[in-house]
């Protein structure tokens, strides 16, 4: 479904702030694969998301989405294929325009927008049950306005949203990074179900290495730009905090430098 | 003070005609989240373009149409020059603004100011607005229907009903998501640099017909006659605002409240100028400290009258 073909991405080049953030990076994933992504501070992580998501153009390489090359594709063209929820809950909805209006612009991704009125009233009661299945009571409140709403109830939106219209890829950048305990275990509940229920190919990024081992069919480690670590099927299962640390020193020929997944 | 009351028709009047101009900065300033300084230009383009147009005898909605078309031509300048030359908004508003003086003065045959010969009563007549109806009406020389409050009103009212349905639209949505959050907005597939041209176009469109208006209304344009209207829109919308922020929510109502704070802002500024005499060089002045005002009030609230955010707000997690 995804396949990154010797990706390279150097930022500030010729510069002293000069960073490759993605040195040659190659990664397939099947259709319906759910594959967790864990590295610490500056491995490249959200910078494949972003180089998948079309965020800005890559220095080398070629991405294909479901067979189709969409390296020179811009953003807002990839979209049609690419659903995202973003770290900071502010960033995936728009604070002033209604709940139902925020569905209804996401209902049209991948699709003209035209003069056709923008929210028809069956769309209404379709968002009404969908948003039951978050379990937050905002099928009551479809006309409020989004900015009303708690930065985890907006993720969880953020996520309906993405999925609303079936992505080939959904790209979860440490999407509940920014929660508290108790409603990130809440909207990664509802990313399972979500995910379950219509068979997303998903790469998601996570800093808490035991949601990494808990989560998705496949995990993989990046360091350093490249992926050093990829674990599938019953190996993962066996996965362990102490044994990913272990086989991240191996790989990396150094310690994990990243306090928030060894704490969390 | 029976002058003010005499000059408010005129100042409600041209208060309206304002008002049109205003809605089109609200586009770009609230809905797309642009400072556009074209405004300036465009206005006097869509002045300068009608009075020619009319001035050679074609129809006055022809002319209408063709201001309009020559502020979204100007939109589209300063939109391109935004997003495809990388111009910050705010610089390529300026540049277009500079270009157009001489566009402007080139329109008119190179001369600072054209009139319409209103004192040909055929001319007068086919006219839609005029500063003479004004008189005429209350001397029961033209029908009621004919004094420019009603003309334009009506025109404001029309105008704000097909911006209602337009920004209902899948393309107008589009829009607002846009000028609300450009990530999402890409996110979920919307051509951000598109919509900003078009955003940009509508409102120098809208401009521009205002522009045309006002010429029509005062019979002449005039190259300077759009110095400042950045500033008289704001005011326009800011007061708007102001005054009825917590009344009207839904979208028509709160264009139509920048209609009526352009209504207010000319009512108080020819309450200015005939109840205190002040020599009307200084109402420039007056405006930008009025408007400076305006914007500074809700910082200053925010800032140093804050009240403390009660405990237990919110508890949905």
């Amino acid at each position: 479904m995804l396949d990154i073909k010797e990706i390279y991405k150097t930022f500030n080049a010729g510069t002293v702030n000069e960073k490759t953030a993605l040195n040659g990076l190659s990664l397939h994933l099947d259709e319906g694969e759910f594959v967790t992504v864990i590295g610490g501070n500056g491995a490249g992580k959200s910078t494949m998301l972003n180089a998948v998501a079309g965020v800005w153009a890559v220095d080398e390489g070629k991405i294909f989405i479901d067979g189709v090359d969409v390296t020179g594709l811009s953003e807002y063209r990839r979209a049609k294929y690419i659903g995202r929820v973003f770290q900071d809950p502010m960033m995936g909805t728009a604070a002033t325009m209604q709940i139902e209006e925020n569905l209804a612009l996401a209902m049209r991704r991948g699709r003209m927008r035209g003069l056709r009125t923008g929210i028809t009233k069956a769309e209404r009661e379709r968002y009404q049950e969908m948003l039951k299945i978050l379990d937050l009571g905002l099928e009551d409140r479809l006309t409020s306005k989004v900015g009303l709403l708690s930065g985890g109830q907006r993720q969880a939106l953020t996520l309906l949203m993405a999925s609303l219209v079936k992505p080939k890829l959904l790209l979860l950048d440490e999407h509940t990074a920014a929660l508290d305990p108790k409603t990130a275990a809440k909207v990664l509940e509802t990313t399972e179900k979500i995910v379950q229920r219509d068979h997303l190919t998903t790469l998601m990024i996570t800093h808490n290495m035991r949601d990494a081992i808990a989560h998705g069919s496949r995990l993989i480690m990046m360091y350093d730009g490249k992926i050093i670590l990829d674990i599938a099927g019953e190996e993962k299962k066996k996965l362990t905090v102490e044994h990913l640390l272990e086989q991240f020193s191996k790989a990396s020929g150094s310690e994990f430098a990243n306090d928030r997944a060894l704490l969390t | 003070m029976m002058g003010f009351i005499g000059a408010l028709p005129g100042a409600v009047s041209q208060g309206l005609i304002w008002g049109i101009m205003a809605i089109g900065v609200y586009i770009t300033y609230k809905i797309l989240d642009l400072a556009d300084l074209t405004v300036d230009g465009s206005f006097c383009t869509g002045g300068a373009t009608f009075v020619m147009l009319f001035s050679a005898g074609v129809n006055l909605w022809i002319a209408l149409l063709a201001a309009l078309a020559a502020g979204l031509l100007a939109g589209l300048v300063t939109g391109l020059l935004h997003t495809f030359c990388g111009i910050p908004a705010i610089l390529a508003g300026i540049l277009t603004q500079l270009g157009l003086w001489s566009v402007n003065l080139a329109i008119m045959g190179m001369k600072a100011n054209v009139a319409i010969n209103i004192i040909d009563q055929t001319n007068l007549n086919r006219l839609l607005v005029s500063l003479r109806f004004v008189q005429e009406v209350s001397n029961g020389n033209r029908p009621f229907y004919q004094h420019p409050i009603l003309v334009v009103g009506l025109f404001t009212v029309v105008l704000i009903c097909v911006l209602y349905w337009f920004f209902g639209t899948e393309l107008g949505a589009s829009l607002r998501a846009t000028g609300a959050n450009q990530n999402m907005a890409r996110a979920q597939g919307i051509n951000t640099n598109f919509n900003k041209v078009l955003g940009l176009m509508l409102s120098n469109g809208l401009v521009a017909l205002s522009g045309a208006l006002l010429a029509q209304y005062q019979s002449f344009a005039d190259s300077s006659m759009g110095k400042g209207a950045i500033v008289i829109g704001l005011a326009a919308v800011i007061i708007g605002e102001v005054l009825f922020s917590k009344l009207f929510h839904n979208f028509a109502l709160k264009l139509l409240a920048v209609s009526i704070g352009s209504i207010i802002y000319y009512v108080v500024i020819q309450a200015v100028v005939s109840l205190s005499g002040i020599n009307t060089n200084y109402l420039k002045l007056i405006s930008a400290i009025i408007v400076a005002i305006f914007l500074a009030v809700p910082y200053w609230k925010s800032h140093y009258f804050s009240k403390p955010v009660k405990k237990g707000g919110a508890k949905h997690a």
